[in-house]
């Protein structure tokens, strides 16, 4: 193709987020010099360590659902404009920890504990956010935001652009989403693919304490509204985090495991399935670069082109749908963009087109498993 | 002599100064005779205010020969816009859905007079002339119509699209009852930040039924936020009566225990009076239902007559009964603020205003092709230009223009 190949050189040097504000200081670390290996080096932990060893100080272990609620703290701290809406975050804690003791330390109107209203609660974030606030409206599942969908995607994603530039809404949507364990059909929903479409959004997957707390701040920061996918299962991953306060690109993935052979590209807890697949690919004799996309709307194709001009080969392992889902469209991304680096077809592993079941061994079969990543890299690497 | 006329003719005092100037008209010396007196009067409303769990205000309203006169120029002007309105789309200049306002005016303008620039409304497709009220400039709200650059929008936005933020008007919205939690949500900001300020909720008879109002009304009350809800009820949703939709079409009533006043929506010195009275309502106690029992004479939009679900004989009685404008025209001439053919000439000289806005709206042109790509985020993140591999997601053909242009 004429147009692509003129495009080959096409990948710029400077690294997407410069001019930003989201980035500070302690910012955007990529891989670490130590964990980056040559042939048969492992990750030895499923996460980079990149955190720890980039920060000055010991740094701090904790959950990643407390590096949400420091992220929380220290935004509302830094500015009283923050303030939480959602059901059961004030008083009770939130069903998953993350604004728990925020109620005390804010009081009731920072962080209000709304009624099961998702629509009008939504609703009330966009207005609240056109007169100067910055809401975060957590579902207490993804899956209620549904309920919510036509104030995220009208309102939320829409008024920046028919009011002509003179509204904002820095609002943040957070909450879990994903398979869980056992949780049912419609707990266990995975809607990164209904977002992915509404214009005016940002979505990221966080999937790390350090990501999490990182990319939390930043879509605080953000004058965009931004959904922050969280997941179910990832919640009590444990981590050692930077003292110092740092503040990650929206828009940046993250290299988690470099590599020759083969680009993985995944996101949130399809990250861990792919790290334990990497453990045997390596065994076996395979180097695959992983890469955490984690902003799903918009693609970081510049750490996704570099990685593709060295390996040629791309997977791609998401928990969402088949149909229209995030590993379409970053498909067809990569294809548009990235055409004559390939030397294989794009392969995409994604879950099932259905709703999750409840028995164990069925949802299991929902999901992608490493087994099948490491099938998928191994066809991929004939 | 002439600085007589002209200190008659400034409109700005210091009580009214609060309240910003209403619409521009460039008065010509010949409406010498027309009062300018700010001395008080009352007026009784057209009828006493019915209530829903709250003692109504009183129906006797104070205003003043120059309110009457800024409100019958304020109604006219909006009456002749939407007119001009209706014109240009059958001239296929606006295009899409337009849902004109004239009848309703009254609701408008009297909010507009007991409020302030720095108070919010909030309404939802039907908002020409709350744009207009709100100081929006008439040669941008033409624009947007036609979709041209120097459209209130950009022209990114149309009909249902206007919105006004320095004079805190929230807009334009299309989806039916989306905008009353927006609203409960701009309250939420103003109690949040302690502004002492309320916020105006506007929505219809046909959104009435909309789960997320109930939603945000209890949520309002629960945490006594400073909204007055205004159900601007023309009865009719589109092409449905109110009584073929709501098993209980008394609005005002609705909220439970919420309280509500049923209003004349067509007496505008009615409309301020309870607008006033909503505003002191809320600062103390929280929500209120306002319904403002109002009559469109155009159909729900360009695209519908507007006479197979109702008579002709109904909307040609209630222009001659209820008009808003001649309401007001009755009081002037009754009080002999000024004479009829001064009135006249107001409304020519309005006409001529209009026919200018829109003339010099049709020498905007299109807006720039890179204006569909600006304001889908602030700050355009996620689509610049100086970052191509984020560009070329939206095809090869503008990616290749766009490298084109960064490598020239």
């Amino acid at each position: 193709m004429a147009t692509a190949s003129s495009l080959r050189a096409a990948v710029p040097a400077t690294a997407p987020c410069a001019g930003l504000r989201s980035t500070s200081a302690a910012s955007s670390v990529r891989v670490a010099p130590a964990a980056r290996g040559g042939r048969g080096r492992l990750v030895a932990k499923a996460d980079a360590p990149s955190s720890a060893t980039a920060s000055k100080s010991d740094g701090h272990e904790l959950l990643l659902f407390e590096a949400l609620r420091e992220a929380l703290i220290e935004e509302m701290k830094l500015d009283p404009t923050v303030c939480v809406f959602g059901e059961d975050v004030g008083h009770y804690g939130g069903s998953y920890k993350v604004t728990k003791g925020l109620a005390d330390m804010f009081g009731d109107l920072r962080v209000l504990d709304t009624p099961i209203a998702e629509n009008s609660f939504t609703g009330m974030g966009v207005g609240a956010g056109m007169k100067g606030l910055r809401p975060v409206v957590e579902g207490m599942n993804m899956g209620f935001l549904l309920l919510a969908y036509n104030q995220i995607s009208n309102n939320c994603g829409m008024l920046h652009y028919t009011s002509g530039g003179q509204f904002k809404i820095p609002l943040v949507i957070r909450g879990p989403g994903g398979v869980g364990r056992q949780l049912g059909a419609e707990h266990s929903q995975r809607l990164e693919s209904y977002f992915q479409s509404i214009p005016g959004l940002q979505m990221v997957a966080c999937s790390t304490p350090y990501n999490a707390k990182g990319l939390m701040k930043a879509a605080i920061r953000s004058e965009n509204p931004v959904v922050l996918f969280e997941h179910v299962l990832l919640y009590n991953l444990k981590e050692k985090i930077p003292d110092e306060e740092y503040v990650l690109c929206l828009e940046e993935a993250e290299m988690v495991r470099p590599g020759e052979h083969v680009t993985i590209l995944t996101y949130s807890r399809m990250r861990y399935h792919v790290m334990q697949a990497a453990k045997t690919l390596v065994n076996k004799g395979y180097d695959p670069e992983v890469i955490d996309i984690r902003s799903l709307k918009p693609f970081d194709l510049h750490t996704i082109g570099n990685s593709i001009k060295k390996t040629h080969r791309v997977l791609i392992v998401e928990e969402c749908m088949r149909t229209g889902g995030i590993g379409a469209s970053l498909r067809s991304a990569i294809i548009d963009n990235f055409w004559d680096y390939l030397d294989a077809p794009i392969m995409c592993l994604s879950s099932q087109d259905v709703p999750t079941p409840y028995a164990s061994t069925l949802e299991d079969a929902t999901v992608v498993q490493p087994a099948q990543i490491v099938a998928a890299v191994e066809q991929i690497c004939q | 002599m002439a600085a007589a006329i002209l200190r008659r003719l400034t409109v700005l005092t210091p009580a009214a100064s609060r309240r910003v100037a209403p619409l521009p008209l460039p008065l010509p010396l010949l409406a010498r005779g027309i009062s300018d007196s700010t001395d008080a009067i009352t007026v009784e409303t057209s009828a006493p205010f019915k209530s829903h769990i709250v003692d109504p205000p009183s129906r006797s309203a104070t205003t003043s020969a120059r309110e009457l006169l800024s409100f019958f120029r304020d109604m006219s002007l909006m009456r002749r816009a939407e007119i001009a309105a209706d014109s240009l789309y059958k001239a296929k200049l606006i295009r899409g859905f337009c849902h004109l306002y004239d009848g309703q005016e009254a609701v408008a303008v009297g909010m507009e007079a007991a409020v302030t620039r720095a108070d919010a409304i909030i309404t939802a497709y039907r908002d020409h002339c709350a744009y207009l009220a709100r100081g929006g400039d008439l040669v941008a709200a033409f624009a947007e119509l036609m979709g041209r650059r120097d459209g209130c929008s950009r022209g990114k936005g149309g009909s249902m699209h206007f919105y006004k933020r320095d004079a805190n008007f929230f807009g334009g919205h299309g989806i039916v009852g989306a905008q009353v939690p927006l609203g409960c949500g701009i309250a939420f900001a103003q109690r949040y930040r302690k502004e002492g300020t309320v916020t105006f909720d506007l929505y219809g008879d046909g959104a009435a039924n909309q789960g997320q109002l109930f939603e945000a009304l209890n949520m309002a009350a629960l945490w006594k936020l400073p909204v007055i809800l205004v159900c601007e009820n023309n009865h009719y949703g589109m092409g449905t009566a109110e009584w073929r939709a709501s098993k209980s079409p008394a609005y005002y009533k609705r909220g439970d225990y919420v309280p509500g006043l049923k209003v004349d929506g067509m007496d505008v010195l009615a409309v301020k009076q309870a607008c006033k009275f909503a505003k002191d309502h809320v600062l103390e106690n929280g929500p209120i239902i306002l319904e403002m029992d109002t009559y469109r004479y155009h159909g729900h939009s360009m695209s519908d007559p507007g006479s197979t679900y109702r008579t002709r004989g109904e909307i040609a009685g209630i222009r001659q009964e209820r008009d808003p404008i001649e309401r007001v025209r009755k009081l002037i001439l009754a009080h002999d603020f000024a004479t009829a053919q001064e009135l006249k000439d107001m409304e020519k000289e309005i006409r001529k205003q209009v026919d200018a806005a829109i003339a010099k709206a049709k020498e905007s042109p299109m807006p720039d092709p890179s204006e569909l790509f600006t304001n889908v985020y602030v700050n355009d993140c996620g689509l610049e230009v100086s970052r191509p591999h984020l560009v070329l997601r939206i095809g090869p053909r503008i990616a290749e223009l766009e490298w084109a242009k960064m490598n020239k």
